[in-house]
């Protein structure tokens, strides 16, 4: 297996260099924690319009003064990596030469809730009453700089800001820290929490919410996506020091695409063409065919426009019915810039678990779409090639390729 | 408000913001050593002395302010 070789989205891969995940951590309605996180989402599809995360508490990892000036949005990245250290074998396993250990954590707009709350204070207080530590909460990188302090990890630390794509995009710059040689082990995700008014009202009034609450992606009867939130966060690991040391690896990432559409704001390009490059591209960079596929965990938003163009892309790239596709957003509702990176603790835990979980909220597939759906209940299935598909408004594509140790 | 009066109103407003044992908030005892607070602490913690005194800090007035007893008296001395 060529492991991100960068022949098509960039060079510079070491060869030999192959990207193994090693932890996996997740904060998500369905559940906080990878146990909880995969019997959500094997559980029966909510029905609320939000997917808000309950019974969250992050005193762990922050002290009573301290926890005030954290958003939310860094608190569950912060709680994900936690848990991702830990099951990777904990900070004393992994640790390595500091300077190369990154971080890269996503997310889509940063500290939401604090920064209209503040607002809040500015217009009812002035603005002397605004909190001096406004800035380092809102910041978009600021889950990405509290992981990096939390242990000690002083090589790259960023945050890629890609709207619904940024967890994808987060742990595809992360792959590529490790197979150009820069890192040896690099955390890995998003993190989002949207749900105050605001951007909650920014949703509903562009239409992408649905009325009913019910997240039924590819079904003939969607009508938007549910609001959600969360953070998802991986270790990503050198393989051969991820041997050396002995860690369980879940899957290895093979390759990885980042394009844009340069199209349209919100819309996707017409029939789909942008995903079909970009899914094309990752392809190329794991040096697979498509043919070779057997699993898609799909954007699958549960909007009108992202399903038929999801699917239509599907379609051109592998031909008909094609590989198993399922989109966790039945569950988990769209969590926005998290969303890839709760779908990279998905595919993870669906080659250590040997199960593809369905999509729930589907009855009634789309006529139009010659795709097929895992539906009802999870199926099972012998890990191998796979891919994680998300698209963000702005145009932006991302693709993911995850494949089986040999 | 006599003196007594003022202080635990204070101390409420030191606890409340730097979430330190209301034991420790004494006069002598030091923003940086004694109470783990940085400047930026001390910021947010004159904004809540401002709104529970009704009174106004100006920045510069905290140059040199390192203790409770300074700051104390700070505020007292706006009253």
């Amino acid at each position: 297996m060529l492991a991100l070789q960068g022949a098509a989205d960039g060079a510079g891969a070491i060869a030999g260099r192959r990207v193994a995940i090693t932890g996996v951590g997740v904060v998500a309605a369905c559940g906080i924690g990878a146990e909880d996180f995969w019997a959500g989402l094997l559980g029966p599809a909510p029905t609320t319009l939000q997917r808000r995360v309950e019974n969250f508490d992050a005193r762990a990892i922050y002290g009573p003064k301290e926890i005030r000036r954290v958003d939310a949005f860094t608190q569950f990245a912060a709680v994900a990596a936690e848990e991702a250290v830990e099951d990777a074998g904990g900070p004393d396993a992994l640790r390595g030469d500091p300077d190369r250990a990154g971080v890269i954590i996503g997310t889509g707009v940063g500290g939401l809730d604090t920064l209209q709350e503040q607002t809040k204070v500015l217009l009812e207080r002035g603005s002397r009453r605004v909190n001096p530590f406004l800035v380092p909460m809102i910041m978009g990188n600021r889950a990405a700089a509290d992981v990096s302090m939390r242990y000690g990890m002083r090589g790259p630390c960023e945050a890629t800001v890609t709207a619904c794509a940024a967890g994808t995009h987060s742990v595809g710059n992360a792959a590529r820290l490790i197979a150009t040689g820069r890192c040896d082990v690099v955390l890995a995700g998003s993190a989002e929490a949207p749900l105050s008014d605001i951007g909650v009202a920014g949703f509903a009034n562009m239409t992408a919410l649905s009325t009913s609450g019910v997240s039924m992606p590819f079904d003939t009867r969607r009508d938007g996506f549910v609001i959600g939130e969360g953070a998802g966060i991986l270790v990503l690991e050198e393989l051969e020091r991820a041997r050396a040391r002995g860690a369980r690896v879940y899957a290895e990432i093979a390759g990885a695409a980042s394009t844009a559409d340069a199209h349209h704001i919100t819309a996707p390009s017409p029939g789909g063409s942008g995903a079909v490059s970009c899914m094309e591209l990752a392809l190329r960079d794991a040096g697979l065919t498509p043919d070779q596929v057997r699993h898609v965990n799909a954007h699958g938003t549960s909007t009108p426009l992202n399903d038929s163009a999801e699917a239509e892309a599907l379609t051109k790239v592998f031909g008909t019915p094609g590989p198993a596709v399922t989109s966790i957003k039945g569950i988990t509702g769209h969590s926005l810039g998290a969303a890839g990176s709760l779908e990279a603790v998905a595919l993870a835990l669906s080659f250590a678990r040997r199960l593809i979980p369905p999509t729930a909220g589907l009855e009634q597939l789309d006529p139009d779409m010659q795709i097929d759906v895992v539906t009802g209940g999870p199926r099972a299935w012998t890990p191998g090639p796979s891919l994680s598909n998300s698209f963000g408004f702005g145009g932006h594509n991302g693709t993911l390729v995850y494949v089986a140790l040999d | 408000m006599d003196n007594d009066e003022a202080f635990d109103k204070f101390k409420q407003c030191a606890v409340e913001v730097l979430q330190v044992e209301p034991e420790k908030v004494v006069l002598d005892a030091r923003f940086g050593d004694d109470l783990d607070a940085d400047s930026l602490d001390l910021v947010e913690l004159v904004m809540a002395l401002e709104e529970s005194f009704d009174i106004t800090v100006d920045e510069s007035e905290l140059e040199g302010v390192t203790t409770i007893k300074q700051a104390f008296e700070l505020v007292t001395s706006k009253l």
